[in-house]
């Protein structure tokens, strides 16, 4: 693992680890990153902490869709999350921080956005 | 609630603030009568009003706050103060906190008294009414330190107050001086069938019986009771349920006039002779009677808010059809029950005393209508046959298959509410008709029966329209060309069981096949677990293959309990709560080793809890190694088959319970199911395994057991209800096999046994037909999936450790093996537990 500035592509995990449509944790500068993987491949994350509960679990969520919007349930006590925004569906004051994340040379990789 | 009285007003007095005041006030407020009115009224409760109808349910896991009915506007209420007098030439009212207040208009609604019979000991410690929420709370307090109790009284609220008792965990008696029970609602073959099935709960019923004397203790407490036929028995709690008096006193005093039998006698404008002055509820006498139910009572309140209004409503008399559930039997009595008084009327009857089914319909021998009857064990009629009494709808020609049972050959099909005459009541409580609903749902596009009920009213009494209106809810959307949505969700369109019938039928696999074949969108955490139930139950693979994996909650992906803190907890099976010395001592190392915290759980085995997700399989793998497996704790599956010692130790024991209960764990452990599932077996009547409040209880009796269905414990305690008796080792098993499987395949998602069991049409009649009968012709097939689910049971824990590509998930971090710093235990009573945030701030 190469760990430099959050500015910097960092890698993580290849993406064969991510089964699709599932997240995995990753600890990236300090801080724990849910990732996740779509059918389509595409990558998706957020912080891996569940601001309801306090625990940082939001990677073992359930990926879903509401309309067209790809969201996250949490494990704890259920609230969706939209995947590319963070915000909270089922409460306008709540939000997550969203990274970047990308496949490069069939590695997953994150950037703190 | 107070409001500022204008000079233009006049003032409105209530007294009492029970059910029928509250209605008043409601429905001055909704006339917006408060422009003319000032309303004052008193309540001698503690509380503001509330829905005494339902004031059992305090015993089953409801509040007292979840009863109350509600605030209203521009009235004001004063609770805890009783009025003690009314000065009629001053036109005030007094009350015992010596507030005078004067009136233009005084409505009493004071309703009414228990009746206590005058049987010495009756003051005695222990004695109680059953009437108001301080009643209740005082016997259930009481009750803590009692094992037996007794009800005086075996009608409608005596059977209420036994139920109660039997919840509350006691011993319990009923004694009724008529010779059957709920002698007013029902005639002698419906009061045996109804004892029957009350007896089969473990009440001792006395009938014939009258109390001569509460037998008291020395400590000056109820410890017995005797009776006329020189009979005694032990008691440490006495109810008394014998009847309701109208609390007409303050009347009385106040010079107005009495009926014979008591209550106030008003005439059809609901006015006293003094024409300032209205009576309403079940404090009135009013055509020719007083009325102890809600119906009427509202219907009064009716009358007076028009009255006060200006309007010239009358009270002509009500309909006194009931229809409840009691101890788990349904009861109903309707129109002319009994025939009473009218030689032209015949019956026609059907009565299966092993099914515990009775029917009597009393129809008029000339014009060949239903004037009324009675239902005891299956009421699922009752709407239809009351509307053809009450002549909202026709009888048909042939009268007998109104009798038979539901689904039997030859039988009617059930009579829905599309054949009604739009001016047909549905709801008696508070007089909305068919017209008034259908209105109401076209109007203001209405889609679900809770809207139907803050809409209209309908449903806000006594609640037992309900079915009625969700029936007429359904038809009209139908009608209207409206999909009526119980979809699973936005992505499938489709109940559970209409999901589970495609993928059995069209041997769907993946939720990529069923997603693409019938669903949209991506899915969700609704459908996802839902189908992979589905997916488990009629597959029956290891869980988190493929894209299975994906489909799972986070405590079946990870096969164990997710906590509050993102750790897990671990429990392993218990078959029967039968454990080795070897396997405590190694749960005992294990926790220590890895620093778990320890407790007996509810449901007889041990959970540990702590446990970092990294650190499962290497738990698992040392429990495994002693012969322990997977608990399903985290599955909505088989959980604990509770058992006691019986046979082998207790000296009352008549069956092997703890055999029997080990042999049904092994058989459904990992069956999956749309929610979780317990299993009892209890090795004799003393029922110290809880059968009784298990999906599936099982009792040992002399000759072999009894099989009880459909209990619950947890939010909404239901008793199960008794299905088979004195049955064999074999058919109990076939018997469970069925009605697991049957249950599995229609229920809706996260529905226990019980709520499913409550919706099913024919209920317990046509379970047992599904069940034993085979009168669906898929019993082979039940059979054959059970037989599957049992060749195929492996334990997941196992076999997840057979293989690294199934371990590689356990794993906190995917590029780190790290564990979650965030993860931060505490001491306290000598075991570890997730530090709280506002220490976390300390430490
Ligand atoms: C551990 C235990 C409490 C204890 O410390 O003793 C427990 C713990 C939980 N119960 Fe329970 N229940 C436990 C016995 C019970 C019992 C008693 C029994 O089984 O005899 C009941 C009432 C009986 C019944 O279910 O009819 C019970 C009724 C519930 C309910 C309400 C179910 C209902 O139908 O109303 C829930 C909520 C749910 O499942 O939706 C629940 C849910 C839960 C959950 C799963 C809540 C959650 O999602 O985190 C708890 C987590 C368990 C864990 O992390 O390991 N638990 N729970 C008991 C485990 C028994 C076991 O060995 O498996
Ligand atoms: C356990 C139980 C189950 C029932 N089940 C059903 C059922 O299934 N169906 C059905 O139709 N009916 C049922 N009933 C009957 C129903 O509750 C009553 O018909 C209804 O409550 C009558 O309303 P009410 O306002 O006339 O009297 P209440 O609700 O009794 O209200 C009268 C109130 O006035 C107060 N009060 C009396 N005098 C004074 C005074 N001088 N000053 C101040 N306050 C005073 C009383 O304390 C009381 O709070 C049941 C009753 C009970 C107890
Ligand atoms: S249920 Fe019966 S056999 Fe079992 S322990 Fe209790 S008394 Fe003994
Ligand atoms: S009939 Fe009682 S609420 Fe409708």
């Amino acid at each position: 693992m190469t760990v430099t500035e959050s500015s910097v592509w960092v890698d993580v995990c290849p993406l064969e680890a991510i089964v699709p449509e599932r997240g995995v944790a990753a600890l990236v500068d300090g801080a724990q990153v849910a990732v996740f993987r779509l059918r389509s491949d595409e990558l998706l994350a957020i912080a891996n902490c569940d601001p309801f509960s306090g625990a940082h679990v939001l990677s073992r969520g359930l990926v879903g869709s509401v309309g067209d919007r790809v969201t996250l349930a949490s494990p704890i006590y259920k609230q969706r999350f939209d995947l590319r925004t963070g915000s909270c569906l089922d409460d306008d004051a709540v939000s997550v921080a969203v990274y970047e994340a990308r496949i490069a040379d069939g590695l997953v990789q994150l950037r703190a956005t | 609630m107070g409001t500022g009285a204008h000079a233009t007003q006049r003032r409105l007095v209530v007294v009492g603030n029970g059910m029928v005041s509250h209605k008043l006030l409601e429905l001055l407020a909704a006339r917006g009568a408060h422009d003319s009115w000032d309303v004052v009224a008193f309540g001698d409760e503690r509380r503001p009003a509330y829905d005494r109808v339902h004031l059992s349910s305090f015993f089953d896991g409801g509040s007292a706050d979840g009863l109350l009915l509600g605030d209203v506007d521009g009235a004001t209420i004063h609770t805890g103060e009783e009025v003690v007098a009314v000065d009629r030439d001053r036109a005030t009212v007094r009350t015992n906190l010596g507030r005078e207040v004067r009136y233009d208009a005084l409505v009493l609604a004071t309703g009414s008294v228990p009746f206590v019979p005058p049987v010495p000991g009756k003051d005695a410690e222990g004695c109680f009414v059953y009437r108001t929420i301080d009643d209740l709370e005082s016997i259930a307090a009481f009750a803590a330190g009692c094992r037996t109790g007794a009800v005086v009284g075996g009608g409608l609220l005596g059977l209420e107050a036994a139920n109660a008792l039997l919840q509350l965990g006691l011993e319990t008696h009923v004694v009724e001086f008529a010779p059957r029970l709920m002698p007013v609602q029902v005639d002698d073959v419906g009061g045996a069938v109804l004892r029957r099935h009350v007896e089969a709960l473990g009440v001792a019923i006395h009938t014939g019986c009258q109390t001569t004397q509460i037998v008291v203790g020395d400590r000056g407490q109820v410890s017995g009771m005797a009776f006329a036929d020189g009979e005694q028995v032990e008691v440490d709690l006495v109810v008394f349920s014998a009847g309701i008096r109208p609390r007409d006193s303050l009347a009385a005093a106040a010079g107005l006039e009495i009926g014979e039998r008591g209550g106030v006698v008003v005439d059809e404008r609901c006015q006293t002779g003094d024409p300032r002055i209205f009576a309403i509820g079940e404090c009135a006498h009013v055509a020719g009677r007083t009325w102890g139910l809600v119906a009427p009572g509202y219907q009064m309140a009716r009358v007076v808010a028009d009255r006060l209004c200006g309007g010239d409503a009358t009270f002509g008399g009500s309909d006194l059809s009931t229809k409840l559930k009691l101890l788990g039997v349904e009861v109903a009595s309707f129109g002319d029950a009994f025939g009473a008084g009218d030689e032209a009327s015949e019956d026609v009857s059907f009565h299966d005393p092993i099914a515990g089914v009775y029917r009597r319909l009393v129809v008029d021998a000339a014009s060949r209508q239903i004037i009324g009857g009675i239902l005891v064990g299956d009421a699922s009629q009752y709407d239809a046959l009351a509307s053809m009494a009450r002549g909202d709808l026709s009888t048909p020609a042939d009268i007998a298959p109104l009798a038979a049972p539901v689904g039997a050959a030859g039988a009617a099909a059930p009579m829905g509410v599309e054949a009604l005459a739009g001016g047909a009541s549905i709801c008696s409580c508070n007089g909305i008709t068919k017209d008034d609903i259908c209105g109401a749902i076209a109007t203001n596009e209405l889609r679900d029966p809770g809207s139907v009920k803050k809409c209209t009213g309908a449903g806000t009494g006594c609640g037992g329209c309900m079915p009625m209106v969700t029936q007429l809810l359904g038809i009209e959307l139908a009608n209207a060309g409206i999909e009526v949505p119980n979809h699973l969700c936005e992505h499938f369109a489709y109940s559970r069981q209409d999901l589970f019938d495609l993928i059995r039928v069209e041997s769907i696999t993946s939720f990529a096949e069923l997603l693409e074949r019938h669903g949209q969108g991506l899915g969700c955490e609704i459908c996802k677990p839902a189908v992979a139930s589905i997916l488990a139950s009629t597959g029956n693979g290891y869980i988190l293959d493929g894209e299975q994996a994906a489909l799972q909650d986070t405590n079946d992906h990870f096969l164990a309990n997710l906590q509050r803190d993102g750790t897990y907890s671990v429990v392993p099976r218990v078959p029967g709560g039968e454990i080795t010395p070897d396997q405590l001592i190694t749960l005992g190392q294990v926790a220590k080793d890895f620093g778990l915290y320890t407790k007996i759980t509810g449901g007889q085995r041990i959970d540990l809890f702590g446990a970092r997700v990294e650190q499962l399989p290497a738990i698992w793998g040392r429990l495994i190694d002693v012969g322990m497996e997977s608990g399903h704790a985290y599955g909505k599956a088989l959980r604990t088959v509770k058992s006691c010692v019986g046979r082998t130790w207790c000296r009352y024991g008549v069956q092997d319970s703890t055999g029997m209960a080990v042999q049904l764990e092994l058989r459904y452990r990992g069956l999956r199911a749309p929610h979780k599932l317990k299993l009892a077996v209890s090795g004799c009547v003393r029922e110290c395994a809880e059968a009784q409040g298990k999906d599936v209880g099982v009792i040992a009796t002399e000759k072999g057991w009894n099989l009880f269905v459909a209990g619950n414990g947890g939010a909404r305690p239901q008793h199960a209800v008794l299905f088979a008796t004195d049955i064999d080792d074999e058919a109990l098993v076939r018997y469970i096999d069925r009605f697991l499987m049957y249950y599995i395949r229609t229920a809706d998602r996260l529905e226990r046994t019980a709520t499913w069991f409550n919706k099913l049409d024919g209920g317990l009649e046509q379970l047992r037909r599904v069940i034993v009968d085979d009168a669906l012709g898929i019993c082979d097939q039940l059979d054959a999936e059970m037989a599957r689910h049992v060749d195929t049971y492996q334990c997941e824990w196992k076999a997840t450790l057979e293989s690294p590509e199934r371990l590689a998930r356990f794993r906190t971090f995917v590029n780190s093996d790290e564990p979650d710093p965030t993860i931060v235990f505490v001491s306290e009573r000598g075991q570890p537990r997730p530090v709280r945030e506002d220490e976390r701030a300390l430490l």
